[in-house]
């Protein structure tokens, strides 16, 4: 029998606040334990939430960037459950008033073509603490810090037809958020984490298969790995004869399964009722134009932008647009050297490639969009060659700042001086006359070995149109 | 609407409160009371009213995003039962 997936994300974006949403405690990551767990926090008796201003415009502006309905009412409700790392028995949610309802993102999958997701709705809510069970004498230690950090809790219509699709959906929300700078997207912090709801059903039925929660992901590979698995699993289990149960379930990287949390006999009765210590929220005309005017140019227009600004392919645009800093950087470049293609290339080539090695973000780049604008003109002008321009980065990215002081002390001044040139060609044909004959007689992808003899004579200097033309006519006379 | 003994017990399962069995009857009437009333106010046409989910015709306040609060954990940790290395240390609960 033919499976169809459906699955359906729950993104938790930690929001950047200063402040926690509720109180006036910092949300900054790696602090001391319970060092930012204030009163409210810590629930003690008495104490009153107030929310932050900042969590509300982040929500609302997330909210217009997803072309999203945004109520003028939203209510804050009590999510009833006990466990020690929520000190309240009830966390501060939203339930049936979210401050940002439907909406929709659109994706682009790896044919090339695009498909527009629903977005249901995102909430506000406030982040639990942490358990950690490291043995403290057969106790759990609790850490407060995270507890009342502002979460935005993002849920997809379940519309998502492979694990493919949720990992690109999940890329394209993590990209917005930050452009948005209203989440840092530091997933291994756990500030943009994710649920998947999975189900799978035989092709061309309409109604949901039973669905399991997968719980947790915080990369992107754990969320492709941990559906596939799942996928199979309930395929496995209802051909088998079996039925897939309603749970919560936990993917275990190292053995690359999902396993099921043992089921609460109460699961999911959270009792949800309006929070009676918050107001309901209004959201005015006036708020959503003031944040309307903060709206940076959101991933999908700086990509059109690039493509007819730049001339760029859909591809280029879209990887380059993927990240807003790299896009700011690249643009940077492009512009000063006024070959975008060139600039493209040394962003998603050579520059990519240096930062994923040193697993550094764009931002600690020791190379400076500037500095990398020089060299490529200096490849443009033809003062060096793009090969000798890859050593030179080297040089660039190892602390040295100055291209041309480089270019200078180690000599790597491109060879275009014709006569010199074509010096060195007769000495390599003049070396290897075998090889002038069989190219004479046809062979005509010797071409390429005759370059390489040129270049390794020159130390990679001699400037490569001229060598091919050169060559060409010395062998063709 | 009467409350069985058995969701009494659910309930209070549900808010950690410990229970007298020879008491769940008389909650599960008491409740089943509070939930008739509930069911009598329900007959009342609201078909114009609008849901409310605050008695005050006032909308919230906001804060602004400001971190005021500075580390009182000493104190706090006063009052708690068991700490260490800044944990506030309780029954495990992994599952």
């Amino acid at each position: 029998m033919a499976w169809e997936t459906v699955i359906g994300l729950e993104i938790h974006a930690q929001l950047a606040t200063r402040s926690k949403i509720f109180s006036g405690a910092s949300t900054a990551y790696g602090a001391a334990p319970n060092t930012q767990a204030c009163a409210v926090d810590l629930a003690l008796p008495g104490v009153l939430p107030v929310l932050n201003r900042e969590a509300v415009r982040m929500a609302v502006k997330f909210g217009l960037a997803l072309d999203a309905d945004i109520p003028q009412r939203s209510v804050f409700a009590r999510k009833n459950y006990f466990y020690p790392d929520l000190p309240q028995g009830y966390q501060i949610s939203q339930f049936d008033q979210p401050i940002v309802a439907r909406g929709h993102l659109d994706i682009t999958l790896e044919n090339g073509e695009t498909r527009q997701i629903g977005v249901t709705r995102a909430h506000l809510e406030q982040d639990a603490g942490k358990s950690l069970h490291e043995d403290f004498h057969g106790l759990t230690g609790i850490d407060l810090n995270r507890a009342g950090t502002p979460l935005l809790e993002i849920v997809s219509e379940p519309e998502l037809r492979s694990a493919k699709e949720a990992v690109a959906y999940m890329k394209k929300m993590h990209a917005l958020v930050q452009y948005l700078e209203i989440c840092d997207g530091n997933m291994a912090e756990g500030s943009f984490r994710c649920d998947a709801n999975v189900s799978v059903r035989p092709v061309g039925q309409v109604e949901f298969g039973t669905r399991a929660e997968i719980k947790n992901l915080n990369s992107f590979r754990f969320i492709e790995r941990a559906i596939n698995y799942e996928v199979e699993r309930q395929i496995d289990l209802i051909e088998a004869g079996g039925e897939v149960v309603q749970e919560t379930r936990l993917y275990d990287p190292d053995k690359g399964e999902t396993r099921s949390m043992r089921s609460k006999e109460e699961a999911n009765d959270y009792r949800y009722f309006p929070c009676p210590d918050l107001l309901p929220v209004e959201i005015s005309t006036a708020l959503l134009d003031e944040v309307r005017q903060t709206l940076p140019e959101l991933p999908d227009e700086k990509k059109q932008r690039f493509m007819a600004e730049f001339s760029l392919s859909e591809k280029d645009a879209t990887e380059l647009s993927a990240n807003r800093e790299i896009a700011e950087y690249f643009e940077v470049v492009a512009q000063g050297c006024g070959e975008a293609k060139m600039a493209a290339n040394w962003v998603m080539g050579e520059l990519s490639a240096h930062l994923n090695k040193a697993d550094i973000p764009i931002a600690e780049c020791p190379v400076s969009a500037k500095t990398l604008t020089v060299l490529i003109q200096r490849i443009t002008d033809k003062t060096i060659s793009g090969k000798i321009a890859k050593d030179v980065f080297v040089e660039l990215w190892s602390g040295e700042s100055d291209v041309d002081a480089i270019i200078d002390s180690k000599g790597l001044k491109q060879i275009t001086d014709s006569s010199a040139i074509e010096a060195m060609i007769a000495e390599v044909l003049e070396n290897n006359p075998s090889q002038v004959e069989q190219f004479r007689a046809g062979k005509e992808k010797l071409m390429g070995f005759f370059v390489g003899q040129v270049m390794k004579a020159s130390k990679g200097k001699a400037n490569p149109g001229q060598v091919n033309e050169i060559l060409r006519r010395l062998l063709n006379s | 609407m009467s409350l069985t003994a058995e969701e009494v017990r659910k309930i209070a399962h549900l808010a950690r409160l410990s229970i007298q069995e020879e008491k769940v009857q008389t909650y599960a009437d008491n409740l089943s009371g509070i939930l008739d009333l509930v069911a009598q106010m329900e007959t009342v046409n609201t078909d114009d009213v609008a849901p409310m989910a605050h008695p005050q015709e006032v909308t919230q306040r906001l804060r602004e995003d400001v971190v005021t609060e500075t580390s009182q954990r000493e104190k706090f940790q006063q009052i708690a039962p068991a700490t260490e290395a800044g944990l506030y240390l309780v029954p495990k609960v992994i599952e």
